[in-house]
């Protein structure tokens, strides 16, 4: 437990050094260019009060387009991972089809989904879906390759049907891996989302910042930044705590 | 095996005609995608045509030159962090924090220090893989055999020949995987950064063409990026693939 306390307390001290760098940067190259540590966090706060309710519609306009995208990555790459696991044919054949497409730097297909979706909230969701589905599918399918075979045997002896199978055997015995794949899944749909937003879009966080620096007001772009980054470093923490918790519990 | 090969080649096979049919029957308008043919042909022509030339080399630049400094500095971090356990571990929520952040959130920001040049592009590729390239190098270096270091001790190897003798070749694996996300990593880095804000590059044409509605240079662009990646990635998996065998079947 004593180690654990001085670990945490380690990464305290390097987030510290990480926050007296950003002050020492924005002291060489001026605050034009860098807004220091303390400024930012206050117009951080100026924003988030309500006479500023532009930065809410905001974070309203990308949870919205995250929490679609995130649903339909979830539901369509758990589909699709049981599926691919539970036919070793079908798994066979799309593992390295699905390897090298989540290799691809997706970014580059941005004006595809454009010319599909046109400009607005469908695009971004299109885009985030793309990063997440295959990540999600691939966790799922070789969670269920490692299933143990004696659990599906015993299933077939009992002679259930590949419903009950999958939902009586396979999910429970494979939540922790599932739970990693969703970890995973998530990161990169918000990613997805938010990069739809830079690219192309009149609302949300991403679309924040690049106006922000289209009108070189450093000191927004820094505050949505920061705000952006604390928000996925947190929810990342919690999602890594529980994916721990589970694999610990499993084993 | 070789049936599996098959039907996944008839598969993609039948994909692109799939593709190739809605477009030229009209089922999915052409202002949206062109056939894959004629994607083939606007390739070609832009080959042929020479126009590109300058964004590809700087695209490939870019990307050269941000992955040499991803992988030495990321080496050298490694190995550094490697030997001291203390920062090591309070450095591990950073790792597992990285890729789930935006990083691209940051382009912007670099921008704003460096302007608008080719810098902020290059460090973007860099600071995209470089974790993969620490994370990699930790991977290696930990699955050093203990026996190595005990042969070391024996025949009293100094601390380098050690390390460039023994846990060096040992790592080598693991190193090459870091190698391998790392440039993909780049790759993404670089290209992403183009697009959103950049004076020329690939990342810059494709969205130029889009802007454009230049469809044939925006889908042949495409389309050659994406085969170069696509052939190296199965080039250097292939290679790790091969690595592994290698050193875990002695």
């Amino acid at each position: 437990m004593n180690s654990h306390i001085r670990s945490t307390l380690d990464t305290c001290l390097l987030l510290a050094a990480l926050l007296v760098g950003w002050q020492v940067l924005h002291q060489i190259v001026g605050a034009t260019a860098l807004t220091s540590p303390a400024a930012t966090f206050r117009h951080l706060g100026t924003l988030m009060k309500a006479e500023h309710a532009q930065l809410g519609v905001h974070v309203m306009e990308t949870t919205r387009a995250f929490i679609f995208a995130l649903t339909i990555s979830y539901a369509l790459g758990i589909t699709l991972g049981i599926w691919l696991g539970t036919y070793r044919l079908a798994g066979a054949v799309a593992e390295p089809v699905l390897v090298a497409l989540s290799a691809l730097p997706k970014v580059t297909l941005f004006p595809v989904i454009l010319l599909v979706f046109g400009l607005g909230p469908s695009s971004k969701v299109a885009f985030g879906v793309m990063h997440g589905v295959i990540p999600v599918a691939l966790f799922v399918m070789n969670a269920i390759r490692h299933v143990k075979p004696a659990y599906l045997k015993t299933c077939h002896v009992m002679r259930l049907t590949p419903l009950q199978t999958i939902w009586t055997t396979i999910i429970p015995a494979t939540i922790p891996e599932i739970f990693s794949g969703l970890r995973v899944g998530f990161s990169v749909t918000l990613l997805g989302v938010l990069i739809g937003e830079m690219f192309a879009s009149k609302t949300g966080l991403g679309f924040m910042v690049i106006n922000a620096i289209n009108i070189a007001d450093v000191e927004t772009m820094m505050a949505v930044t920061l705000l952006i980054f604390i928000t996925a470093a947190i929810a990342n923490g919690f999602l890594l705590w529980v994916d721990h918790h589970l694999h610990r519990t499993a084993a | 095996m070789n049936s599996v090969r098959l039907i996944r080649t008839i598969f993609l096979f039948t994909c692109v005609l799939l593709l190739e049919g809605g477009v030229r029957f009209g089922l999915i308008p052409k202002r949206v995608l062109l056939p894959p043919s004629e994607m083939l042909v606007a390739l070609m022509n832009l080959i042929m045509g020479g126009k590109v030339y300058a964004d590809i080399a700087q695209t490939f630049l870019c990307i050269a030159t941000s992955l040499a400094a991803a992988v030495v500095g990321g080496f050298f971090i490694g190995a550094a962090v490697h030997r001291l356990p203390r920062l090591r571990r309070a450095l591990d929520p950073f790792f597992a924090t990285y890729y789930a952040v935006p990083l691209f959130i940051f382009y912007p920001v670099l921008i704003a220090i460096f302007d608008l040049s080719l810098l902020p592009i290059i460090l973007m590729g860099f600071a995209f893989s470089v974790v993969a390239m620490i994370i990699g190098t930790l991977n290696g270096l930990d699955r050093v055999p203990p026996v190595l270091m005990k042969v070391a001790r024996v025949h009293r190897m100094s601390r380098f020949s050690t390390a460039v003798r023994l846990q060096l070749p040992a790592a080598i694996p693991h190193l090459f995987t870091g190698f391998k996300l790392a440039a993909a990593y780049s790759v993404v880095g670089v290209v992403a950064s183009e697009l959103i804000l950049a004076p020329s590059g690939l990342g810059h044409a494709i969205s130029f063409a889009y802007n454009d509605f230049d469809n044939e240079t925006m889908y042949g662009l495409m389309l050659l990026l994406l085969i170069v990646v696509l052939v190296v990635n199965m080039q250097l998996h292939a290679w790790e693939q091969r690595l592994l065998k290698q050193w875990t079947g002695r």
